[in-house]
């Protein structure tokens, strides 16, 4: 099982190429960091890894099949700002069960309380709303996640949570792991190798 | 919410003020300012130079002695071409000059001058609001989160020019979740937890494993760094409508006792800091 980015270009319309001849391998058990200046394509390149955006040029295959467009997607991102990543007229127990149950384990490394099912996104703060759509993302069908930016904004003890539960099912399910960060501890903390999206 | 918060900023020094996001921060800088929004209840006593802020009192000195950083690039004016809103901010001096002079230190070319803010990056609008305040000749300066998205280069430029506005006698309130940028200029770090100060603490106490800070939230804090430990303390802190009666921390405390659940701790002097915990040592 790998995910491979295959001579991946990509820009708008006919403006100037954001980047191209992009290749990218992601294994299994595998936290591999991505950095470079902002403005880039780091998140473009995050989106296309995700099938959430469609490269001009190249191909996007798990384990050398193209990935299908429909169904539970087995790459999973996960967004900066969890505000922007949540239907706002949803509760939270509907937007956390969109995809799949999660478990009442998982609920609890997360740290994600009972009472805030009940409430609106916009009454909670953003490291509690990111906890959702952590949760959200690691279905049993989830073999590879894109983390973009995903404690950014977030103080030292959430976003040790998070990533501390994060990583127990990295070790329990061998997926694969992208880190998008500016933050040059917490990627050498996380990551088995690095890659500049400049040199990539 | 915000409650029982106590803080004080002297002329040329540097505090920040660190935390848990949705602790409080960004409300702390808008009642010193006076712009919390009209159905926000405020209670307390806010003073500069000695002298109690009224609303009249505070809207006054905005802009003039007291300028904030706002944390979102939403405040800046769409509809002003950005070099006009830094130059209207500069009260002393020649405006022309001032505002190109910040621009030339935040790197802003001379044709970002003439932009409209919806023409600008992230960071450069982030920039732009930071010259607005810097050029304002305050004597207070209360930045709020004013590094996301910003390069290292141009965040370490930033952070030199806080330093050098503390060191020309002014005082510089630092809001950020950025422990380790605080620490490069800071000289106390106020830490905030479900909306109330639970420890103030040099600035040079944040090292080791935090055996020199006072309160368990601030060593967790600490501990909790990609750079540290990165263990985080379990739980959550308390919505503010589900406040504890007793200490704000005591339901994630280890060290809490059934004394911690009677009344809130005050704040109180200890090894050159102030502490809000009772078992503090």
């Amino acid at each position: 099982m790998q995910l491979e980015a295959k001579n991946i270009g990509f820009r708008y319309d006919n403006g100037p190429w954001l980047f191209q001849g992009i290749n990218f391998i992601l294994k299994p058990r595998e936290i591999v960091g991505l950095t470079g200046v902002s403005g880039r394509g780091k998140t473009t390149f995050c989106k296309i890894l995700a099938g959430l955006e469609k490269p001009v040029e190249g191909s996007i295959t798990l384990n050398r099949k193209e990935l299908h467009r429909n169904g539970y997607h087995p790459v999973q991102l996960i967004y900066q700002n969890p505000e922007k990543a949540v239907n706002p007229r949803w509760k939270m127990e509907k937007i956390l069960n969109e995809g799949w149950k999660p478990d009442e384990e998982l609920l609890t490394s997360l740290g994600i309380e009972k009472e805030w099912l009940m409430r609106w996104p916009n009454e909670l703060s953003g490291g509690e709303l990111q906890r959702f759509c952590v949760a959200r993302a690691l279905g049993p069908n989830t073999r590879f996640l894109i983390a973009d930016e995903m404690t950014t904004m977030l103080d030292a003890i959430t976003q040790a949570q998070i990533w501390q539960a994060v990583l127990e099912i990295f070790k329990k399910r061998e997926m694969g792991i992208v880190v998008v960060s500016h933050e040059a501890k917490l990627i050498q903390r996380l990551c088995h190798r690095v890659i500049e999206i400049n040199s990539l | 919410m915000i409650s029982s918060l106590n803080i004080s900023v002297e002329a040329g020094e540097i505090l920040a003020v660190v935390g848990a996001s949705g602790s409080g921060k960004s409300l702390l800088a808008h009642a010193i300012l006076g712009i919390l929004p009209s159905n926000a209840k405020v209670s307390g006593t806010i003073k500069f130079n000695g002298e109690i802020l009224t609303s009249a009192r505070q809207e006054a000195l905005r802009g003039r002695e007291i300028a904030l950083v706002p944390q979102s690039v939403n405040y800046l004016d769409p509809l002003m071409r950005v070099g006009k809103q830094v130059r209207t901010s500069v009260k002393k001096g020649n405006e022309a000059k001032a505002q190109r002079e910040v621009f030339e230190r935040y790197r802003l070319k001379s044709d970002v001058d003439k932009m409209y803010p919806f023409q600008l990056s992230g960071g450069m609008a982030r920039r732009t609001l930071l010259s607005t305040a810097m050029v304002s000749g305050a004597r207070v300066i209360i930045a709020d989160e004013p590094t996301p998205g910003l390069d290292p280069a141009v965040i370490n430029e930033a952070l030199n020019h806080f330093r050098d506005v503390a060191d020309n006698g002014n005082a510089v309130m630092l809001i950020t979740h950025d422990i380790e940028s605080a620490l490069k200029i800071a000289d106390k770090i106020a830490v905030l937890y479900a909306g109330s100060t639970v420890e103030v603490a040099p600035a040079n106490n944040f090292t080791g494993n935090g055996e020199k800070l006072r309160h368990p939230y601030s060593k967790g804090l600490w501990r909790a760094l990609p750079q540290n430990e990165f263990i985080p303390i379990p739980g959550s802190q308390p919505h503010p409508s589900t406040l504890p009666s007793g200490c704000l921390f005591e339901p994630r405390c280890v060290k809490a006792t059934l004394e911690c659940t009677k009344a809130q701790p005050v704040m109180r002097e200890l090894r050159n800091g102030i502490v809000r915990c009772i078992h503090a040592t």
